[in-house]
């Protein structure tokens, strides 16, 4: 498989990363050269292997359910790039 | 006078314990040499006050009768992918520059409360990923070993800790936390002729640590000698409820179980890792490795992990995939970096705040791992990724039934220099073939120096155990540095 630049400045937006016409151009080499060398795992006979989840075995543990922390407002606000009062503030999102 | 540069972890604990010598005293002595050595660029923020206050606090409890921690009195360097509440932490990307933690990462508060102060934040590739320090937004770590061919080339101090090794190897500090997704502890030990061991998967907490690839990071430290190692791996591990993934068992006592008689232990050699067109120095290092450890009294034996060609490529879709989910949480908003145009609505805001911050391998990474978990081909690389990673597993627990532990290179070459690799993302990830399987299966893998290339510069042997058997990896490591007589360091030119 290899992708073409559509298919470049797609991965861009699902990426969230804005990128210009010459930086996907230059994507466009980049990545089929990572994707040429890791379709070698293809030939890989994977019949009846499960794929991996756990490299050590462990069990998810459950937590009793109550109420470790909170009211931490301030921390959670100290690093905003833009805060207003006590929400983080954003670009208007409806009109 | 007493050089305290020249003392590791274990000669400067037990000093201050003895009263040979003031913790203060060492921490200005060692605030003095990192504040001397910004021309290594190992440091991102140095902080000389934390290390006085927590020397100062050591010589208090000593004064008072009170029982001293394990790292009692001992300055250490963090990497600045470890959340140090109050002092900014970066992961050396432009989109947390400024982001300073109100919290304590797990491993450091474990660290501190074992005595232990920090000198400073030490550099690293930006968000753990390259193997030569040069995505830091930071600017390049530059190694203190320069090639004896009479150039000053300046080379690659490995990465992702490069600011750890670089500044070990210049005896800024003597240790350092690193962390290790496919060989980030353990290739710039070898590059720069100390030691350094990534713990199995779940030794030590994750919380507080910046992700990169969830499955894969694991912290671990990096030091002169094994023995300094084993010191500072059991103040960093411990079970963390906060970690969903860390492991309920208690920490064993690894110093003092150091044994480097090795009668009874069966070490493999595994053949898939004598790639052809093998460096020389590496072979003829290997070669002398082997030899010390039949001469602790291991048994040598050959082995096969067949996937071995495999798990790069592997790692390669593995750690991209987890990274671009873990690092969609920089988005302008909450933490770090925002960048919004004018007039641009929050999608706009959401890329072109992302674009900035993030550097370029970064961003290629992102890229990478969004196309790999993308609808329509998901299984056919990330599931069958997943599946070649339960077959490298499989490797090595088939291995275990012929061998306790594994002896290899730490990496295929001695250092490189700055810039060699920079134009080609593949042959710079080629420089982790022998470190990322054992991170793709979670063993704990040790590096310890192993001689010198022909050009001069450290290379490293790799030690790779059962889980959960980091005792016999730094036994062997042990065994290792009594007989390989290592004892090169870089000169001082900086």
């Amino acid at each position: 498989m290899s992708v073409d630049k559509d298919t470049v400045n797609k991965i861009a937006r699902l990426s969230r990363i804005a990128i210009s016409d010459a930086e996907a151009d230059k994507m466009v080499g980049e990545l089929n050269g990572i994707l040429a060398w890791v379709e070698q795992l293809g030939e890989v006979d994977v019949t009846g292997v499960e794929p991996m989840t756990a490299v050590i075995p462990n069990k998810l543990r459950l937590r009793d359910d109550v109420v470790t922390d909170g009211d931490v407002r301030e921390k959670v606000l100290a690093n905003a790039p833009a805060r207003e009062g006590s929400f983080f503030g954003v670009p208007k999102v409806i009109e | 006078m007493t050089d305290f540069s020249r003392m590791g972890v274990a000669a400067i604990r037990d000093g201050v314990a003895k009263g040979e010598f003031k913790a203060v005293e060492v921490a200005e002595a060692l605030n003095t040499r990192v504040a001397n050595a910004k021309a290594l660029n190992a440091f991102i923020v140095e902080t000389p006050e934390t290390a006085l206050e927590a020397a100062a606090a050591v010589d208090a409890d000593r004064a008072a009768g009170k029982p001293l921690g394990k790292m009692a009195g001992v300055p250490i360097g963090m990497k600045d992918l470890f959340c140090t509440e109050g002092v900014q932490t970066t992961a050396a990307s432009h989109i947390l520059e400024g982001f300073v933690p109100t919290y304590e990462s797990t491993v450091s508060a474990n660290l501190w409360k074992a005595g232990a102060g920090m000198l400073g934040k030490l550099n690293l590739d930006q968000f753990a990923m390259g193997s030569s320090n040069e995505t830091s937004y930071f600017g390049n770590v530059i190694s203190p070993w320069r090639r004896n061919d009479g150039g000053n080339a300046a080379l690659a101090p490995g990465g992702s800790s490069g600011g750890s090794s670089s500044a070990i190897a210049a005896r800024l500090c003597p240790a350092a936390t690193g962390t290790d997704t496919g060989g980030s502890i353990r290739q710039p030990a070898a590059f720069t002729g100390i030691s350094g061991i990534k713990p199995t998967y779940g030794r030590c907490s994750r919380w507080g640590i910046v992700a990169f690839a969830s499955s894969l990071d694991q912290a671990g430290p990096m030091a002169r000698d094994v023995r300094d190692c084993a010191i500072m791996l059991e103040a960093m591990a411990g079970f963390d409820p906060k970690d969903s993934t860390s492991l309920d068992l208690p920490v064993p006592a690894w110093e003092s179980g150091l044994n480097s008689d090795l009668k009874g232990k069966r070490i493999g050699i595994p053949r898939e890792y004598r790639l052809d067109g093998i460096d020389e120095d590496i072979a003829a290092m290997w070669d002398n490795g082997i030899a010390w450890l039949k001469d602790a009294g291991a048994d040598v034996v050959d082995i096969s992990l067949p996937h071995t060609k495999y798990a790069l490529p592997a790692y390669y879709i593995i750690a991209p995939a987890e990274a671009s989910s873990n690092l969609a949480r920089y988005d302008g908003v909450r933490f770090g970096l925002r960048d919004l145009p004018d007039g641009s609505g929050l999608q706009d805001m959401y890329a072109a705040t992302r674009a900035a911050g993030f550097g370029a391998e970064v961003r290629r990474r992102i890229m990478i791992g969004t196309y790999v978990l993308s609808a329509g081909f998901y299984d056919a690389y990330y599931t069958q990724a997943q599946k070649v990673r339960a077959l490298i597993a499989r490797d090595f627990e088939q291995a275990w039934a012929s061998c306790d532990l594994i002896l290899a290179p730490t990496a295929p070459s001695a250092a490189f220099g700055l810039g060699e690799k920079t134009s080609d993302p593949l042959s710079m990830y080629l420089n982790d073939v022998f470190a990322v399987p054992a991170s793709l299966a979670g063993l704990p893998a040790m590096s310890v120096p192993g001689g010198l290339s022909k050009d001069g510069l450290p290379l490293g042997l790799q030690i790779i155990g059962k889980a959960l058997d980091e005792q016999a990896v730094l036994n062997a490591g042990l065994a290792i540095e009594e007989r390989s007589g290592f004892t090169a360091e870089a000169g001082e030119w900086w």
